[in-house]
């Protein structure tokens, strides 16, 4: 354990950027979205208010949103790290950022029906790790809200109604109905994180992943690069807009991850993040010092 | 934009329409998915006399206490509005509550409900727990906390001027069924597939 020390006062300012503080990318896209609306119009007004209340979270160090989600998060360590201490560590930081008001208690007993009261619970924080040949660790997060959840879906392909076939147009197909059929009710406008292939399993997981990435990176792939600036357009061309007030923000992104597949299964897995689109990163030298990651 | 004091009565509520920007001034209750169910099951004599004349709020805050042991909304936006309405309609009407607030619309069973009984859905923006934390400066009481923790508890609260968008009104108007209908035409456009 030496080579990782007591970490939970980190993972707490972790949680409290990720809670409290919008990326600037996703601000700007936010921005971005605003500019293209008509004056006055609800679209207007209520990325106004989204973006004023960015500003008010970050002033007064408090939740962007009261519903501050399931901690996602991926950690990379060295050699030797014991995983199993620093999950209990992550772990801990939930209950003392939760204590903090940095959460809200967001666990239930899905059995009782009663609230565990200290923001952890069973799968709650969802913890990935894996190891690498860097001496740091590496911890990436996102907080995911419960409303964009559960607009969250899953095809399988070919899928006759929609026409889409085992292909990218089949994906965009998919792509664009989850995107439909999400409506305003992920809090729009949101981000898409998509994986091609996988199982029911990976394939939410990977989705999930690609929330991380920039909003204005580019996919290295250029076919993927292509479909997800497409899809983005021909979303926001569905007039749904933020809160699905109607408009023409109703996406600020798309990511597009693939994993390989069964031969019998296609699947095409979307995960909505909502507006809200929260997400913290540090870096953790062998010395124990943090570098905040953006 | 609206002024509405709340309580309201149901003549001041039908005189709203889809688009209508509202900021409601008084008092309130929150209450989700669990509180729903509670509201329904049988009559509690004990919540009634808050929940008529005024507006439920779709929410579950996360809140602290203050040093004279009172409470405070931290984070307070809405959340999906969409898991009450099986049971939306019959709050409604049984406990003569005016309007609902939340996100993301609700059904048409609702929607008959508002017609029927003179209420209204109001939109609050989604996320948004900051701008509207502030625009509630008062908590007066809590009912059920202990069975049904902090976001699912009724939270009784005073709000000053709370921002809200109508987008269900007591005519039968819907922005959501609209906004879908031509989200839904224009998705047939883009795949090529006939109505």
């Amino acid at each position: 354990m030496s080579a990782t020390g007591d970490h939970v006062e980190t993972f707490v300012e972790l949680i409290r950027r990720a809670s409290t503080q919008l990326p600037p990318d996703v601000e700007r896209a936010l921005r971005d979205g605003q500019a293209r609306e008509s004056e006055g119009s609800l679209a207007d007004r209520a990325l106004g208010t989204i973006l004023d209340n960015v500003q008010l979270a970050k002033d007064r160090s408090a939740p962007i949103c009261q519903d501050t989600g399931t901690p996602v998060v991926w950690i990379h360590h060295p050699l030797g790290v014991s995983t199993r201490q620093l999950g209990d560590q992550f772990i801990e930081a939930v209950r003392q950022a939760t204590d903090r008001r940095y959460l809200r208690p967001n666990a239930v007993d899905t059995q009782t029906g009663k609230n565990t009261g200290d923001g952890t619970g069973r799968g709650i924080p969802f913890l990935h790790f894996e190891e690498w040949d860097s001496d740091h660790i590496e911890v990436r997060m996102i907080l995911k809200g419960g409303g964009s959840e559960n607009v969250g879906t899953q095809y399988k392909l070919p899928d006759g109604a929609l026409k889409a076939g085992r292909d990218l147009e089949g994906v965009r197909r998919a792509v664009l109905d989850a995107a439909f059929q999400a409506q305003g009710k992920g809090c729009a406008p949101g981000v898409l994180g998509v994986c091609i292939g996988g199982d029911r399993v990976s394939a939410f997981a990977a989705s999930k992943e690609q929330i991380l990435r920039p909003l204005d990176d580019v996919n290295p792939d250029p076919e993927l690069a292509a479909l997800e600036a497409r899809i983005l357009k021909e979303a926001n061309s569905l007039g749904i807009g933020p809160m699905g007030f109607g408009g023409q923000t109703t996406l600020l992104g798309v990511k597009i991850g693939v994993l390989d597949r069964l031969p019998a299964c296609y699947f095409v897995t979307v995960t909505y993040m909502c507006w809200a689109d929260r997400k913290a990163g540090v870096s953790i030298d062998g010395g124990g010092e943090a570098t905040w990651l953006s | 934009m609206v002024e509405l004091k709340l309580p309201a009565s149901e003549e001041s509520i039908r005189q709203l329409r889809v688009g209508d920007f509202v900021e409601l001034t008084g008092r309130m209750i929150t209450g989700r998915d669990t509180a729903h169910t509670w509201l329904v099951k049988e009559f509690r004599d004990e919540v009634a006399p808050y929940l008529e004349g005024t507006v439920i709020y779709h929410c579950g805050p996360v809140v602290s206490q203050t040093p004279e042991g009172g409470w405070e909304f931290v984070a307070a936006g809405p959340t999906t509005s969409i898991r009450e309405e099986p049971y939306q309609a019959d709050v409604i009407c049984r406990y003569g509550l005016r309007g609902v607030i939340g996100k993301g619309g609700m059904g048409p069973k609702t929607l008959e409900g508002l017609h029927r009984c003179g209420a209204v859905y109001l939109h609050a923006i989604g996320g948004a727990a900051q701008v509207l934390a502030s625009a509630i400066p008062e908590v007066e009481k809590v009912f059920m906390l202990d069975e049904f923790g902090v976001p699912e508890a009724l939270w009784v609260i005073h709000v000053d001027k709370f921002p809200v968008v109508v987008t269900m009104d007591s005519h039968g108007r819907s922005l959501h069924d609209e906004v879908e209908a031509t989200s839904d035409d224009r998705l047939k456009e883009l795949l090529g597939l006939s109505g």
